[in-house]
């Protein structure tokens, strides 16, 4: 196990960067991973990361279809949000394990 | 080796020619998957694959209940052809699939296209079959982005760590 320095605080991630502790998580540190991936934070970033932290905490299984109709963004919004591979980003960003979902 | 380069995926071209579930299902996850990764993504209809792009049919294929081996009753016994046979069988057998992947939260095939479609992907008929079915434009899921040739699709194929899969 690993552990890497975010806004001063030291947070237990894996091998690939993912928290492995949610509850370390705060708005600094994501505010800094997202950094990490490129992404300039802003509050639209944050209705999403809450939802998947929400979806995550409940042992629900975390897609992007129910990211599209969790009313915080669409689809195609959330690829503009987290460009590249957002489920994967989106879910380091949130303090989340790295999601084991196909779709 | 440690030393060795990777080269991840960059691109995927992906071409659909059956209609049943399963082949569509197929080339629909691997396509969505792949955008989900940053991959490029292009997937081409063809022949009976059509009809996932076309509108009258694409939310209701089928699954073939006859001569599938591997296809199960509930409980995993095994399921007699000549049932597989009998009229509604095969409706009622595959809208039991279509209903189960509901519950994993597979979407159907026109809002899987759509997904695909927001996160970048394209989608194209193949002008041939489309011909050959005597079917126009109008009879296509409105998100398809052209009907072209397979030779304008190989043109896509146009950079290294690019690949083409077949389902």
């Amino acid at each position: 196990m690993a552990e890497k320095t975010y806004a001063g605080v030291a947070v237990s991630v894996d091998d690939e960067g993912y928290m492995t502790d949610p509850s370390q998580w705060t708005k600094e540190i994501a505010t800094e991973i997202a950094k990490e991936e490129g992404i300039d934070i802003t509050d639209k970033h944050f209705a999403v990361l809450d939802f998947i932290r929400e979806k995550v905490a409940s042992g629900a299984v975390l897609t992007i279809r129910s990211i599209g109709k969790s009313g915080t963004t669409d689809i195609k919004g959330f690829y503009q949000l987290f460009p590249g591979a957002p489920l994967k980003k989106a879910t380091k960003i949130a303090g989340v394990a790295k999601p084991s979902s196909c779709i | 080796m440690s030393d060795e380069q990777k080269l991840p995926l960059k691109k995927v071209l992906l071409i659909c020619a059956k209609g049943s579930i399963e082949d569509v299902y197929a080339s629909l996850v691997m396509a969505n998957g792949a955008v989900m990764e940053g991959i490029e993504t292009k997937v081409f209809f063809t022949f009976f694959g059509l009809d996932a792009i076309t509108k009258k049919r694409m939310n209701n294929l089928h699954t073939s209940t006859v001569g599938n081996p591997a296809m199960r009753m509930p409980g995993g016994v095994p399921f007699p052809t000549w049932l597989g046979g009998v009229p509604g069988i095969e409706s009622a057998v595959s809208a039991m699939m279509r209903k189960q992947m509901e519950e994993l939260d597979i979407p159907p095939v026109d809002e899987f296209l759509e997904m695909i479609e927001a996160g970048g992907g394209e989608i194209y008929a193949c002008k041939l079959a489309i011909d050959m079915f005597k079917m126009k434009k109008e009879d296509l899921y409105d998100g398809v982005k052209d009907i072209i040739t397979i030779g304008q699709f190989y043109e896509m194929a146009d950079g290294s760590q690019t690949q083409i899969i077949f389902t």
